[in-house]
């Protein structure tokens, strides 16, 4: 029991902390959770403020380690992931002065700010990019597990194909049952190759660390591939067609930055592509294979989803 | 199996695993210095973590309940010369049935629920591990590729059936929706406050008596009936058993139904004592730990219930050790604990030699054959 009291003690004595958990893929994956880390990163750069970080092994962990870095004095803990929704309910519930954000999911509590993401809309310009790029006319997408957001990437992934050439052929693979899914870059590459056997020349990935091996695979072959969720056009220049960005980071970083300064807001925040959340990527790796022309396209779509001429659908589970 | 060199059963079963424990903590201590962290702070952290307040013991003893009850699942199979590796898969589907009966009998009172839930978890754990049962004992299939197969089919319709059909409607989380609070077992922070002892609210719960119970009943089951005898029989030796009017199939079938029903009652733990709900790969691998367990605990109750402690320890004392030191991130964790593993399990006749031949000269009479 002491040492409850000490931890309580503790509180009115420190200053700001930030914490932050990660979800099943940790902080490395180089993909969603990796771009949540880097923009807690940059707050710490920014402000000289040191966060509290945790990469959970199960679920239990979430709600002590949420608990936990509550009571040792964090003012503001963002969870990483929708997995994470029943623990922040919990945890949010038994700390009413502390702040909660979640990302991908929404919960309902007076102190839990909840950031929701248009993926369908950046995964929509992907599709469109991939159909634009695609000489044979088969595009392929290779996902996580089989779960609603990924299918929400799916989703818009498809349409977005098929409002470019409604008769393209798109191959949809999942990597896995388990949450090992997101971490098989292995797995990642034979699907790729297997849908470049069949003729697809583009492959998009909304696999977290298994994307790797896609695109890792599509370099290899000389063929297409599109990022996810961080910009990774970096990774194989001139392969990687362009990327559906998914500005977790900045979400990450708002909400510390927010917190401090005391203007953070509980509530149900959805960014896409109007609110710059999300975004296909364009910079100086993928200037060679997404050429003008295509980028036109992509942009003029872009304003037109943005002003609601374009209606993208969205996956309900 | 040979025994290289025979121990006075304290050294056995006390000093030889301690032996190894410290092995393993040295070499740890070793890792965590040349990552630049001092090893001392990091042990007692790590203890601090696992048993330093009621909290930490709280989870500790949460985390070792479903250890016991996958430890005690491999230990009944290999008293009847199997191995069974699916135990994450059995835990998944007991799991479901635990978790179905809680979904739909919310509105029943609670002690009509909880046998209901009980059973429903052993025969849903029982029936996942009757297939790789009966194809091993009627089609010879080996029991432990069938089994490590039925990890992933069961994951596979697990993740199909919370996407499609369990999962509560407009989230995006493959969760069902939350049990109704009378088909969810008491943590053990409210048994004791009825009783008047305070204890802070931790996930342990009522699952923790039951893993116990399961102990004792596997105990009388395994060492103390008729049945028992002809399991260790015709796991020792199956011509003998044969020869004694034991059928070694029908064994082999009865022992996975029992190892798959205890592997199944990890859901009472997981889902009706702690998350409340249906959730993806709830399991996490305590199926594969369970195999750790049993191997530590010399397939016996009472070593199983160590091991599952210390198993435990090492999850929570872990996870406490990387949330306060940063640089000792989940995969060291997880190095910690492969090197327990792995001096406890694989190492174990390292030190036995030299052991038994330093207690021969000191101790005298305990001679090694």
């Amino acid at each position: 029991m002491f040492l409850l009291t000490g931890a309580a003690a503790l509180v009115s004595a420190k200053d700001f902390l930030p914490a932050i958990v990660y979800d099943f893929g940790g902080k490395f994956d180089r993909s969603f959770n990796q771009s949540a880390s880097e923009g807690a990163e940059k707050f710490k750069r920014d402000t000289g403020i040191a966060f509290r970080e945790f990469e959970i092994t199960n679920a239990a962990q979430r709600e002590q380690i949420m608990a936990q870095s509550a009571k040792r004095g964090a003012n503001i803990i963002v969870a990483v992931g929708f997995t994470q929704a029943s623990a922040v309910e919990k945890v949010a519930k038994q700390f009413p002065n502390v702040k909660f954000t979640i990302i991908d999911a929404v919960v309902d509590l007076p102190n839990v700010q909840s950031i929701n993401f248009r993926e369908q809309e950046s995964s929509f310009l992907c599709g469109m990019a991939a159909a634009l790029a695609s000489k044979t006319g088969k595009i392929g997408f290779v996902g996580g597990m089989d779960i609603p957001l990924i299918r929400k990437f799916a989703l818009g992934y498809v349409e977005g194909a098929h409002y470019v050439n409604p008769g393209i052929e798109v191959f949809q693979n999942m990597t896995g049952t388990t949450p090992a899914a997101w971490g098989d870059p292995t797995k990642g590459a034979e699907l790729a190759k297997s849908q470049f056997g069949r003729g697809a020349d583009v492959v998009f990935h909304a696999a977290g660390a298994t994307g790797i091996g896609v695109m890792q695979a599509a370099a290899d072959a000389g063929k297409l591939s599109i990022g996810c969720d961080s910009n990774q056009d970096y990774l194989h220049p001139g392969s990687v067609l362009t990327s559906a960005v998914k500005r977790v980071d900045v979400a990450v970083y708002k909400a510390f930055e927010d917190a401090k300064n005391g203007t953070w807001q509980p509530g149900q925040l959805v960014l896409g592509l109007a609110e710059n959340g999300v975004d296909y990527s364009f910079d100086e790796h993928n200037r060679t294979v997404l050429t003008p022309a295509m980028k036109q396209r992509l942009d003029q779509a872009r304003a037109d989803i943005v002003s609601g001429k374009l209606k993208v659908s969205e996956y309900k589970p | 199996m040979s025994t290289p060199a025979k121990l006075p059963r304290w050294a056995e079963l006390g000093l030889l695993p301690a032996i190894n424990l410290l092995a393993a903590l040295l070499l740890s201590g070793v890792i965590i210095k040349v990552i630049g962290e001092s090893p001392w702070a990091a042990l007692k952290l790590m203890a601090d973590g696992a048993f330093g307040s009621q909290e930490s013991v709280g989870y500790t003893l949460y985390y070792s309940t479903n250890f016991i009850f996958t430890g005690l699942a491999v230990a009944v199979a290999y008293h009847a010369g199997l191995f069974n590796i699916g135990g994450d898969g059995q835990a998944y589907l007991g799991g479901l049935g635990t978790g179905l009966v809680c979904l739909w009998l919310g509105s029943w009172p609670f002690w009509a629920v909880l046998p209901l839930a009980v059973i429903a978890g052993a025969v849903f754990g029982a029936a996942w591990a009757f297939i790789p049962a009966y194809l091993q004992a009627r089609r010879g299939s080996h029991i432990v590729i069938t089994t490590i197969m039925f990890n992933f089919i069961a994951s596979a319709l697990m993740t199909w059936l919370l996407v499609n059909i369990l999962i509560k409607p407009g989230q995006q989380s493959p969760e069902s929706r939350e049990f109704a609070p009378n088909a969810t077992l008491p943590g053990l922070h409210t048994l004791l406050g009825k009783i008047g002892i305070p204890f802070t609210s931790t996930p342990l719960n009522l699952a923790f008596l039951f893993a116990l119970a399961a102990g004792v009943l596997v105990w009388v089951l395994v060492w103390r009936t008729r049945w028992g005898y002809a399991l260790r029989v015709a796991g020792q030796n199956s011509a003998a058993a044969v020869y004694a009017g034991i059928r070694p199939s029908r064994i082999t079938i009865q022992a996975m139904l029992l190892s798959g029903a205890l592997a199944g009652l990890l859901g009472l733990n997981e889902l009706m004592g702690s998350q409340h709900r249906i959730l993806l790969d709830f399991p996490a691998g305590a199926g594969f730990v369970g195999i750790a367990v049993a191997l530590m605990g010399r397939n016996h109750p009472v070593g199983i219930f160590f091991a599952a402690v210390l198993f435990g320890a090492l999850m929570q004392g872990g996870s406490q050790l990387s949330f306060d030191m940063p640089r000792v991130n989940r995969d060291m964790v997880v190095v910690i604990q492969g090197l327990v593993i792995l001096f406890c399990g694989a190492l174990e006749n390292v030190f036995r030699g030299p052991l038994a031949t330093l207690l021969a000269r000191f101790g005298g009479r305990k001679d090694a054959p």
